[in-house]
């Protein structure tokens, strides 16, 4: 994928603390969305299947997949919901 | 103020240790999301955008420095040191840990406090006049009536199942302090022909995406018959209440749709029907809960003494002060003092631990230790001798707790918005910020004007009864934001209405700055934003505001 290309990651939210995570290339969660595995529209369920799977309890609440590029090595959500839960509040 | 009795205590505690088992089983996977989301939420515990939030209720506003303190300590121990205040009198703490939420809640027992019913189609935290007790146009307290209806609301096994949340208000004032007219039920106490004292009923009041107005649906009822009467409302809306939309569960679609007539005529009979004797609230019932709420003592003070008269002369803050935030008490020489959660530039109705410890001393020190919230976002020391006021005021100012600008431009309302709520569309808490620091010069000048500011369509920054209204709106990703004028939430509340097409974020301030203008040259001796609009009319605001487009 191009660099510019828009990409899709799961994220959720993590089940102990609430805290935003990022599905990784190691099937694990990162805190930090520059540890996501970005994959294509194509790849983009069954990535979203694999994070849904496991026995419970599943470490994160309700994953979902979001768009996002990544921008000079850095992963940018599409939208302004995801860049506040990856980044923080603006204020 | 109330306190509980064993039999509360007892439940309080039962019902920690029933979550605390809750939290177990879901950490180990014996309950899955869906089992366990609503047992969460019927404890307040949402899940947002950065974390949990645990929304606990403040009964109709009313806090000890005790309970105050706790919650100081809550929000250093679990959360980020600080809280937020909500227009429900709630207080939300928006970093919270599952894993920690049973101890929260045991602490929270400990100080009679907990979250239940914070969330969820049930009844939520009934709310009152914030100056109760104390106001000098009051008819009657509404705290023991208040607290009357919140044993009666809690976990009442009639209506667990209601169509949707629930709200209810109290005023014992003809000034509405309360918002009362927004609510599912408002309820004015209100003294009959024969000089009885007893309840004006309104039904159907509620913001969100429908906005509409409460309507009287008993112009009087005596006291002893207020509970069967509000069951009879809530069997009504029960009974026919839609349970196939959610957009239109509320108890005002209701009315909107029988018309107030025949919803009075259906609670009526419902009510007719009802055996009165098993809700009647008999005299020596109110007196015995009116006991948790003494009068205060009616012994005068002084209304000033040489120090006092010093500072007011030589600080013009604290004359300011004087003049915005300290309201009229009704026994001579108190005051009620209104602590401004809304310095400009900061997230109003945030409170940090030891802004809540500052004011929960100063409350033991000044103001017999109690505390109120007001649905404006604000805190309030209801009881201070009007000669502690200097000292007070100090304390307050050191503490940046002191702004002197109750009821003006930049005391917004703002719900959290799409920094944390997972509901919201748009910011709110930005836009208030800036807004606030751009109005804060001129608004002395400008006198009352109410800006509130929500960040979706469900309405928790109250924008439809603003004076301004600002609601945030996404439009293809980005943040827009429409605008509204003329609305007001005290006794002559009315919605505001629509100005024009939603102006761009960036665009706000100088919106707002244009309205402010225009309202300050048409306007006449006395009026505020909403009467110089009902008389001008829409056109000279919008001719303003979209000059350029």
């Amino acid at each position: 994928m191009a660099e510019t290309d828009v990409s899709h990651l799961v994220t959720g939210n993590r089940l102990r603390d609430g805290v935003p995570v990022y599905r990784t290339v190691d099937g694990g969660w990162s805190p930090a969305i520059d540890d996501a595995r970005l994959v294509s529209a194509e790849a983009s369920e069954t990535l979203l299947a694999e994070s849904q799977d496991g026995p419970p309890p599943l470490p994160v609440v309700a994953p979902y997949l979001i768009e996002a590029r990544r921008v000079k090595g850095k992963v940018r959500p599409l939208t302004l919901r995801e860049s506040i839960r990856a980044f923080g509040p603006t204020i | 103020m109330y306190q509980y009795d064993t039999y509360d205590q007892r439940f309080i505690g039962e019902r920690v240790a029933q979550y605390q088992d809750q939290v177990r089983r879901r950490l180990a996977g014996q309950l899955s999301e869906d089992e366990f989301r609503p047992l969460r939420l019927m404890n307040g515990l949402y899940l947002q955008l950065h974390a949990y939030m645990l929304r606990i209720a403040i009964p109709y506003g009313t806090l000890s420095s005790r309970q105050l303190r706790r919650l100081a300590y809550i929000a250093r121990r679990w959360d980020r040191g600080f809280g937020h205040f909500t227009t429900r009198t709630n207080i939300q703490f928006h970093w919270i840990k599952l894993e920690e939420t049973p101890d929260i809640l045991a602490s929270l027992a400990e100080v009679e406090m907990h979250s239940i019913q914070t969330s969820g189609n049930s009844f939520r935290n009934t709310t009152a006049d914030p100056f109760a007790g104390v106001a000098v146009d009051e008819i009657e307290d509404p705290r023991p009536y208040c607290e009357i209806i919140r044993q009666w609301a809690t976990l009442h096994p009639e209506f667990s199942f209601l169509p949707r949340k629930f709200k209810i208000a109290l005023s014992g004032a003809p000034n509405d302090r309360a918002a009362i007219k927004i609510h599912d039920i408002g309820l004015y106490l209100r003294r009959n022909a024969e000089g009885e004292v007893g309840f004006e009923v309104l039904v159907g009041g509620g913001l969100g995406r429908t906005p509409i107005l409460a309507q009287t649906i008993r112009p009087f009822i005596a006291k002893r018959d207020i509970l069967s009467y509000l069951e009879a409302i809530l069997r009504i809306y029960n009974q026919y209440g839609r349970r196939d939309n959610l957009f239109k569960a509320r108890i005002k679609i209701l009315v909107q749709s029988l018309g107030i007539d025949r919803m009075r005529e259906e609670v009526e009979v419902e009510w007719a029907a009802m055996d009165h004797a098993a809700l009647a609230l008999p005299e020596e019932a109110i007196a015995e809960m009116a006991r948790f709420f003494p009068a205060p003592d009616p012994t005068p003070a002084p209304a000033d003494d040489e120090a006092f008269r010093a500072v007011l002369e030589a600080e013009c803050g604290f004359a300011r002060w004087v003049e915005q935030n300290v309201a009229p008490h009704k026994v001579p020489g108190h005051a009620i003092v209104t602590v401004s959660l809304k310095e400009p530039g900061v997230t109003p109705g945030d409170c940090t631990a030891e802004q809540m410890e500052l004011v929960a001393d100063l409350a033991d020190r000044y103001g017999f230790g109690e505390i109120r919230l007001t649905h404006e976002q604000n805190l309030v020391l209801p009881q201070i001798r009007r000669i502690d006021l200097p000292v007070v005021w100090r304390s307050l100012k050191e503490a940046r707790l002191a702004t002197a600008n109750v009821a003006l431009a930049s005391a917004i309302i703002a719900c959290p918005g799409l920094d944390y709520c997972g509901l919201a569309t748009a910011r709110s808490i930005p836009v208030a910020q800036r807004l606030a620091i751009a109005l804060a010069p001129r608004e002395r000048e400008i006198g009352d004007l109410q800006i509130k500011i929500s960040g979706c369509i469900n309405a928790c920054g109250h924008h439809h009864v603003g004076h301004i209204g600002l609601l945030g709106v996404d439009k293809n990703g980005e943040e827009f934001y429409q605008i509204t004028l003329g609305g007001s939430a005290d006794e002559n509340a009315a919605l505001g209405t629509i100005v024009g097409p939603a102006v761009k974020s960036d665009e706000v301030v100088n919106s707002v700055d244009k309205i402010v203008d225009v309202y300050l040259k048409l306007r006449q001796e006395g009026e505020q934003l909403p009467e110089t609009y009902r008389r001008v009319g829409n056109k000279p605001f919008k001719d303003v505001l979209y000059a350029a487009h």
